[in-house]
């Protein structure tokens, strides 16, 4: 039959009846049943999640954490600029002064007393970590946020700031801190 | 007391085979679920217990507590008969399996099987073809279309395929002489060679073809194709009903299992028996180590039928009637005279085979 084609690439497929081998199925099902067999030995595209982690880019914009300097005393003086620079008005702050002896836990004379991120208003953007002067709040690779109540959304800096390092000054202090609390 | 102690074992075997059968149902859907998922690339359930072992008894928990919905259009009587006797007829086939040879204990010599009928085959195929009136009472009483359209689509091919299995097991009776599960097991006694799949491979490929429609399993599950009717006859089942009907599925494919086992791979037969029997182990481990072999396949089959299934698509309705009817048929009547010539030459001896 001559059809026209304009671009001459058109083709015509005839059907052509199946044969015997292809109509008793059998063969094409063993080539199917090997490929199936071969992908059970093959490794898993899943991962165990909680237990397993996927590594994540180095720039992955995941949940904030507020630094601490090489010598544990937090770097954020509580400025503002974040909660400024935040477009879905996430952050909120208290600012306070530094009391003499609290050296080792704040870096600079001013401090911020409450620090606040509420993590389902957060797109996380990046843009407070963009606009940090002191390099103090970052976003990290965790992103796993998960609860049964909104309010338990509001990350305090108990949450946030980053757990000192073992041998600083704000480690033994921080420490004993909590201990007291727990009496 | 004597007639206690006569009656006894076969009492003893069956509690256990009953206990066995419902724990291999209950980890037929942990490894129906496991297997998909490493056919598919995937890990498949491992939160509850170690490996997610615990998987099935979660399910069960789930299927117990969910709400039992009654529909108020259905007939309640049979709504309730529908899954009993799909899960009745499921159980019911086990007893005539021979699951192991002769057993002695305190003196006394018993067979590991629960009762040996000499007509045991037959039996197991009037079972399993009542087990589709499950399906069907369940489907009619639930008075709904989908239902109805999968208790037909179910118990039509059911029947259909219950024909071309019964002319495979008719070339392979002739071969054997008998009706006897036990007897035809032991029969194929004595190596790979006996075991009547190389006697009989068309009947076999028959059988297993048949099996799989028998059981409503892929791909030939028509009756619950969820694209088309919903749930199939199940649609209106809830809770533990529900269960009963997808347990009787699993139950039926172990039971399947275990008579391909029995019939065409030499049931508790293994390689090697007369070698351990001639180095004087004594005979009731080998017994066990039959029963032990005879588990092995029956899994091998569980798992095979599994393996159909996340490999094959679905037939499509006529399909799986031209192939049941015009393909099936046909090879089991050829294979059925094939048989019958072959067993006329070899008796005449004349052509000194």
């Amino acid at each position: 039959m001559q059809t026209t084609s304009f671009s001459n690439r058109k083709k015509v497929l005839e059907q052509k009846p199946m044969t015997f081998m292809e109509r008793i199925y059998l063969p094409a099902i063993v080539k199917g049943m090997s490929i199936t067999i071969s992908h059970f030995f093959k490794k898993k595209a899943t991962i165990k999640y909680p237990e397993q982690k996927r590594t994540v880019s180095s720039v992955y914009r995941g949940l904030h954490i507020l630094r601490r300097d090489e010598n544990g005393a937090e770097r954020c003086t509580a400025c503002g600029l974040c909660a400024l620079a935040c477009p879905a008005e996430a952050i909120t702050m208290e600012a306070a002064e530094r009391k003499p002896g609290e050296e080792s836990l704040y870096r600079e004379e001013k401090y911020a007393s409450k620090y606040e991120i509420n993590m389902l208003r957060c797109i996380f953007c990046g843009f407070c970590e963009e606009a940090c002067p002191k390099a103090a709040v970052f976003l990290e690779e965790d992103f796993a946020v998960a609860n049964y109540s909104r309010d338990t959304f509001i990350y305090g800096k108990d949450r946030l700031v980053e757990k000192p390092k073992v041998g600083t000054k704000a480690f033994d202090i921080v420490k004993v801190g909590r201990t007291r609390e727990l009496n | 007391m004597d007639l206690l102690l006569n009656f006894l074992p076969a009492i003893i075997i069956i509690v256990v085979m009953f206990g066995i059968t419902m724990i291999a149902a209950l980890y037929s859907t942990y490894g129906e679920r496991k297997v998909a998922a490493y056919l598919q690339d995937r890990h498949g359930p491992n939160r509850a217990g170690p490996g997610g072992l615990l998987q099935p008894l979660a399910d069960g928990v789930k299927m117990f507590l969910k709400e039992e919905i009654i529909p108020v259009a259905s007939n309640k009587f049979l709504f309730i008969l529908g899954p009993s006797i799909a899960m009745t007829c499921a159980l019911m086939t086990g007893v005539v399996l021979p699951w192991g040879d002769k057993f002695t204990l305190f003196g006394r010599t018993f067979n590991l099987q629960a009762t040996d009928l000499n007509i045991g085959v037959l039996y197991v195929f009037a079972v399993v073809s009542v087990s589709v009136y499950g399906i069907m009472i369940g489907g009619w009483a639930s008075n709904n279309k989908w239902s109805l359209m999968g208790a037909i689509r179910a118990s039509s091919q059911i029947i259909s395929y219950e024909l071309s299995m019964g002319l495979s097991i008719i070339a392979l009776l002739m071969v054997t002489g008998t009706l006897s599960f036990r007897e035809i097991v032991l029969q194929q006694h004595g190596g790979i060679l006996h075991w009547n799949f190389i006697a009989q491979p068309l009947g076999f490929l028959i059988f297993l073809i048949c099996a799989f429609a028998e059981c409503n399993r892929a791909p030939f599950d028509l009756a619950e194709c969820e694209t088309e009717l919903v749930g199939g006859y199940h649609t209106e089942y809830s809770s533990m009903k529900l269960g009963f009907f997808l347990f009787a599925e699993y139950i039926n494919m172990f039971i399947s299992s275990a008579v391909m086992s029995a019939l065409f791979f030499g049931g508790f037969n293994f390689p090697g028996m007369d070698f351990l029997a001639e180095k004087g182990l004594d005979a009731n481990w080998i017994t066990l180590i039959g029963t032990a072999g005879y588990f092995l396949k029956i899994i091998f089959f569980i798992f095979f039928f599994m393996w159909v299934r996340w490999t094959i698509p679905r037939f499509r309705y006529d399909q799986l009637m031209n192939l049941g009817w015009k393909s099936l048929i046909p090879i089991a009547l050829l294979n059925l005279a094939i048989t019958a010539a072959v067993m006329v030459i070899r008796h005449s001896n004349n052509f000194g085979f």
